[in-house]
């Protein structure tokens, strides 16, 4: 397969306001450096992440989508991270089922106190995509300028 | 089409070193909407809000995206300086490119390259952002707090000190807590019960107190300004307000033989009971489980000896709903069961007790009368082993608790004192892992332990405690002797550690308040603020947060008062605008909101639409109550029409977000 030296992974990172942004903000005070195409979307819950924004992001040609939210017990709201697993288990087996590689998307849960993690998971998560290569499958040529 | 302003900020060097921020503000105005586009050394000083507030009147501005610091830091500075230019504050959106971009990239063309791109969606946002309206919701001037030892008490005396009226919801029969069952203090050694008590009498007299003494809280509804409290009063089987608490009952009743958990078991105390002498309310409760009456209908004997007529055979529990503006909880601590801990003999001796069970030998008012007499045989210890940490720093969660509590090292100084103060002939040995001792005179009590009283401090954990002929056999190391030590102990006392009390978490559960992996409630801000909980109208106040002292409780208390006043001070509290919206024109009432609604916000009525031919169509539609609302989302996924939206996070929103960042 060849493999395109300068191509870069588009990777768009959905995180709750209340854990997760804030874990991403303390591993920026912590100068814990990530690669620049980690682009983060803020949200106020893991559980406002509808799947249509995952299946957008995808057909606008990205990547690798994460979600990151609050740890299991520790949602702001209770349970909205109860709400995201499920709903990111099902379209993720969904996605599989489409041929979509498992890899391509991911849910982490990163507190407010994980700057270290988050940054940690984005490179894993980065080193990941880079090896998958390009999102073909999803994409919309006609999306692409 | 909206008129955008776009204004990126240099932060200093904190984001003008690694992004070029003149080519981003550059770029960033050729984007369609883009009328102005601007860079600032610091943007959020005064001089830079002013560039943003001119910028608005001058070119018209209708939406407003900064280029700066993490949302979190300066999203409500931008929103009032905008505010006050007459631009509503929620057309403002933040781009984060220092937290997210400048201070985690080195290279500065792929800085420059993310930070437009983050801008990009900051404008794609702006685009369809509405100007939105806080509500108001009203506050109710009345505080509940639940649990009633010296935090709450403390607590509810500083709240109602205000003028405010308060509710103390306290389990047990008596309110007064742990401390009741305390001898004496560190570290001055005066007599817990000497402090405490007149408190409990202030607390119980005090016209803005309501004390609901053996009741639980059952059910939270509503949230902060308005919260929606059902309390549970559970049946004591005598009349509150008729009892005199003369006691007499208390003496006559036949059943003798119930394990008396005031004294933790160490004596007995009749089925009809008052837990202590100076108990608030001073009222008799009858154990259901133990009395007679109860449990085989015959029997009757405090109903008979009651002058005043008090006992109720038939009293069911109650349940009262009453209205609150905030909620503090004071659910405090319990010293952790011991079963685990069998090298130390716990279940095997009687002379092997917990710190709390020591306090009560010591006390005055317990089962001895305050001489300490071995629990066995009722003879005088000689040899006393203190071990520290138990169940304290354990590397092992199943059989521990990882935290230290805190409080032990010092109680425990202070019942080796005491001790050797009583009793001179006895030898007092105390075995750590280290001495904490920080606080303000706590060194200078401990040193005295040792300097003054002569307690025996040893370094090393005791590995075993084997009962033998009447004695305990301590087997220990001394590790700064690096020698094994084995001692014919007459009385081992193990100083327990402290967990938060059974009845937090199903209470957090009430209260959508969050807990941290040993169940302590964890506090919005572990510094800055430190008394209330991440769930807005939820204080925490003493042990229920972490192990505490009591100096620090008090302080912890009214600490958390001080934030309840300001609170209740309030007529109105603004609510987030940010709040869920269905399009009653799409919703089909199928219910899927609601359910996922953690809030109860999604309610449901009957709307009547225009059908064809001028007739009238009557839908089931869901509605939301903005004050109620917190704005999750979760409801907008639920939709499978499609139906509900989120303002300020919008579908079309984030979509646009993911379309900037993915072009």
């Amino acid at each position: 397969m060849q493999v395109n030296e300068s191509w870069k992974p588009t990777i768009v990172a959905f995180c709750c306001n209340w854990c997760s942004y804030a874990g991403a903000d303390l591993s920026g005070t912590n100068r814990l450096n990530y690669p620049a195409n980690v682009k983060i979307i803020r949200i106020p819950c893991s559980c406002r992440l509808n799947p249509m924004f995952i299946l957008r992001a995808f057909q606008r040609g990205a990547d690798g989508v994460i979600l990151c939210g609050c740890h299991p017990g520790d949602c702001h709201y209770t349970t909205g991270n109860y709400y995201a697993r499920r709903r990111m288990t099902l379209l993720f087996s969904m996605l599989d089922f489409l041929g979509i590689e498992k890899e391509r998307t991911r849910v982490e849960w990163v507190s407010a106190a994980e700057g270290a993690k988050f940054a940690a998971t984005m490179n894993d998560f980065v080193a990941t995509i880079t090896k998958l290569g390009e999102n073909r499958r999803l994409e919309d040529l006609r999306c692409k300028e | 089409m909206q008129r955008i302003g776009v204004f990126v900020c240099h932060c200093g060097t904190n984001i003008a070193a690694t992004v070029d921020v003149k080519k981003v503000a550059e770029t960033l105005g050729h984007e369609p909407g883009v009328v102005f586009s601007t860079d600032y050394p610091y943007m959020c000083s005064q001089s830079g809000q002013d560039l943003i507030k001119n910028a608005i009147h001058e070119h018209k501005l209708t939406g407003v995206v900064v280029c700066s610091c993490s949302p979190r830091m300066h999203e409500q500075t931008f929103r009032k300086a905008c505010a006050s230019a007459g631009l509503n504050g929620y057309m403002v959106e933040i781009a984060n490119i220092r937290e997210q971009c400048s201070w985690i990239h080195k290279d500065k063309d792929e800085a420059t390259e993310k930070a437009v791109i983050l801008g990009r969606a900051a404008i794609a946002k702006v685009h369809l952002d509405a100007p939105l309206t806080a509500g108001e919701s009203p506050v109710t001037k009345r505080a509940l707090v639940i649990g009633g030892g010296i935090a709450g008490i403390q607590t509810a005396l500083d709240i109602a000190d205000a003028g405010f009226e308060v509710d103390i919801v306290e389990k047990k029969p008596t309110i007064g807590g742990k401390m009741t069952q305390i001898d004496k203090t560190f570290p001055t050694l005066d007599c817990a019960a000497c402090i405490l008590t007149p408190k409990m009498v202030e607390a119980a007299q005090n016209e803005k107190i309501k004390i609901y003494a053996y009741s639980e809280v059952e059910a939270v509804k509503g949230f902060v300004g308005n919260f929606h409290v059902t309390i549970r009063k559970k049946a004591r089987y005598v009349n509150e307000d008729v009892c005199t608490g003369c006691g007499l009952c208390t003496e006559k009743c036949p059943q003798k033989k119930v394990p008396n958990d005031f004294n933790l078991g160490l004596d007995t105390r009749r089925a009809i009971y008052i837990p202590f002498a100076q108990a608030v309310p001073k009222i008799a409760t009858i154990d259901a489980d133990y009395c007679t009456m109860l449990k085989t209908g015959k029997c009757g004997v405090c109903s008979k000896v009651c002058t005043a007529g008090a006992i109720d055979y038939k009293q069911q529990d109650t349940l009262v709903e009453q209205e609150y503006g905030a909620i503090v909880v004071a659910t405090g601590f319990n010293p952790i069961k011991l079963d685990k801990f069998d090298e130390f003999a716990y279940s095997q001796s009687p002379d092997v007790v917990s710190s709390l069970e020591f306090e009560r030998l010591m006390n005055a008012a317990g089962p001895t009368g305050g001489t300490l007499l071995r629990p066995s045989d009722g003879t005088h210890p000689k040899t006393l082993v203190f071990v520290q940490c138990v169940g304290s720093r354990c590397d092992g969660a199943e059989k521990g608790k990882p935290y230290c509590s805190k409080i032990c090292c010092m109680y425990t100084a202070k019942h080796a004192m005491l001790c050797r103060e009583k009793y001179p002939d006895t030898d007092v040995y105390v075995f750590y892992i280290d001495v904490r001792t920080p606080g303000k005179n706590f060194d200078e009590f401990y040193r005295r332990a040792v300097e003054e009283y002569g307690v025996h401090y040893i370094k090393g954990m005791v590995g075993k405690v084997v009962p033998e002929n009447g004695k305990l056999k301590v087997q220990a190391s001394d590790l700064i002797g690096g020698r094994q030590l084995h001692i014919d102990a007459d009385m081992v006392v193990l100083a327990a550690a402290i967990e938060p009390d059974e009845t937090a978490r199903p209470l957090a559960t009430m209260l959508t308040a969050s807990m941290d992996t040993n169940d302590f409630f964890t506090e919005a801000h572990p510094k800055l603020r430190p008394v209330e909980s991440p769930t807005a109208g939820i204080f925490l106040s003493g042990a229920c947060q972490g192990p505490k002292d009591i100096p620090e409780t008090v302080a912890q208390a009214g600490a958390a008062a001080s934030k309840v006043i300001g609170l209740l001070a309030k007529d109105h509290l603004t609510c987030n605008p940010c709040v869920a919206q269905p399009d009653e024109m799409m919703c089909n009432g199928c219910s899927n909101c609601e359910k996922v609604c953690p809030y109860g916000a999604i309610t449901y009525i009957d709307k009547e639409f225009r059908g064809p031919n001028r007739t009238t169509l009557i839908r089931r539609v869901a509605q939301v109550n903005p004050a109620v609302c917190q704005g999750c989302g979760a409801c907008t996924v639920a939709c499978m029409s499609g139906a509900m939206d989120l303002k300020g996070f919008s579908n079309k929103q984030i979509m646009a977000e993911v379309d900037a960042i993915c072009r």
